[in-house]
């Protein structure tokens, strides 16, 4: 699945509009503990999360995936912003809490595996 | 009679990954130097390798360095071990080193971590995912902290990420920290509403430095007879007329 039509089936917003968003989304991880993100999540896949910081871009830079969804409404952090459209990760954001989001996210029939 | 010392308690090295190559022992003594800082800690993540050739450089411009660690606990809590002796500082890293979450740092997604002498000359590269996390809880590692003489101080409390109060919401009963550090980025009257339950442990700020022209952005006042670490622990305890000015 592109991640395009994840952005449009679940009216995400793109924090990044220069990100390429025109990738193949592989799966999705769940999980607001970098550590836990840098040992289980795959290349491919998205990301929810409510942290902002800095550090989510590096770990999704490593890990190789596809993008990081931000739920709650929460704003990235101005310097995650700047080093999301240097390392080209895409950041959305929803106003959804992590259950909803994720449920949906199912549903479309994205899996963890 | 007791006098004022200027502490950075929470500067790091170019051995940490997210730190800038510029933080080099010599050039980080030279900045201090220049700022008037008295006491310095070298707290890089999870190690205490850059800690020695800082304070042999350092001792030479009369500045004196306290070993100390920025240890990730398995919450993903930042917490500050600062020890008296080097070889307790080493004693905490091995445990550090063996409870580290598995890996090798990449240096492009990290940055790289760089260890270099007192020339300046780059002598290696810790291979080790320092950003990482240990597999141990905030109340195991104060209590290591103690356990080798060392002083716990909760990182950066204000801040949401990897702070105490953004990641567990509280400060668990029965964790016992020497010092709370408020982070530079804080309003000082707004942290004294929001965490006025802690205002029984003494507060720090500290510039957390991660490039050369930050360090000294946030300095606390030390009220002691001498630059050492044994009176920093008076001075936090507010004992025998010493204090900490924060």
């Amino acid at each position: 699945m592109k991640l395009q039509e994840i952005i449009d089936s679940l009216s995400l917003k793109v924090e990044t509009p220069a990100a390429d968003i025109n990738r193949e989304v592989t799966g999705a991880y769940v999980s607001d503990m970098l550590s836990d993100v840098m040992g289980n999540a795959k290349d491919g896949f998205l990301w929810i999360t409510l942290q902002i910081h800095l550090n989510i871009v590096a770990v999704a830079s490593l890990k190789g995936l596809a993008g990081i969804i931000l739920v709650n409404n929460r704003v990235p952090a101005e310097d995650t912003l700047k080093k999301a459209l240097q390392e080209n990760i895409p950041i959305m954001s929803s106003p959804l809490p992590s259950f909803e989001l994720v449920g949906r996210l199912y549903a479309l029939g994205l899996r963890c595996r | 009679m007791p006098v004022e010392f200027r502490a950075d308690l929470h500067i790091h090295t170019c051995l940490s990954p997210c730190s800038e190559l510029s933080m080099t022992p010599g050039r980080i003594v030279a900045r201090a130097a220049a700022l008037g800082i008295s006491i310095m800690a070298v707290c890089d993540h999870n190690t205490v390798e850059q800690v020695e050739v800082t304070s042999t450089i350092a001792k030479k411009r009369g500045i004196r360095v306290i070993a100390g660690i920025e240890i990730n606990t398995s919450e993903e809590v930042h917490i500050l071990g600062l020890f008296g002796k080097l070889t307790d500082a080493f004693r905490m890293q091995a445990i550090v080193y063996e409870h580290l979450q598995l890996g090798e740092n990449d240096k492009e997604a990290f940055g790289p971590q760089v260890l270099v002498n007192e020339n300046e000359e780059v002598l290696g590269f810790n291979k080790r995912l320092l950003i990482g996390a240990t597999d141990l809880s905030v109340n195991r590692i104060v209590e290591l902290i103690h356990g080798f003489n060392g002083l716990a101080i909760a990182s950066h409390i204000d801040r949401e990420g990897f702070g105490i109060i953004g990641q567990l919401g509280f400060i668990p009963q029965g964790v016992e920290f020497d010092a709370l550090e408020i982070s530079y980025r804080a309003d000082r009257e707004e942290a004294h509403t929001r965490f006025r339950l802690y205002r029984h442990i003494p507060w720090i700020t500290s510039s957390d430095a991660h490039r050369l022209e930050d360090i000294g952005r946030s300095t606390t006042g030390f009220v002691m007879e001498h630059s050492t670490f044994d009176e920093l622990r008076l001075a936090l305890k507010g004992a025998e007329g010493r204090k900490v000015i924060f």
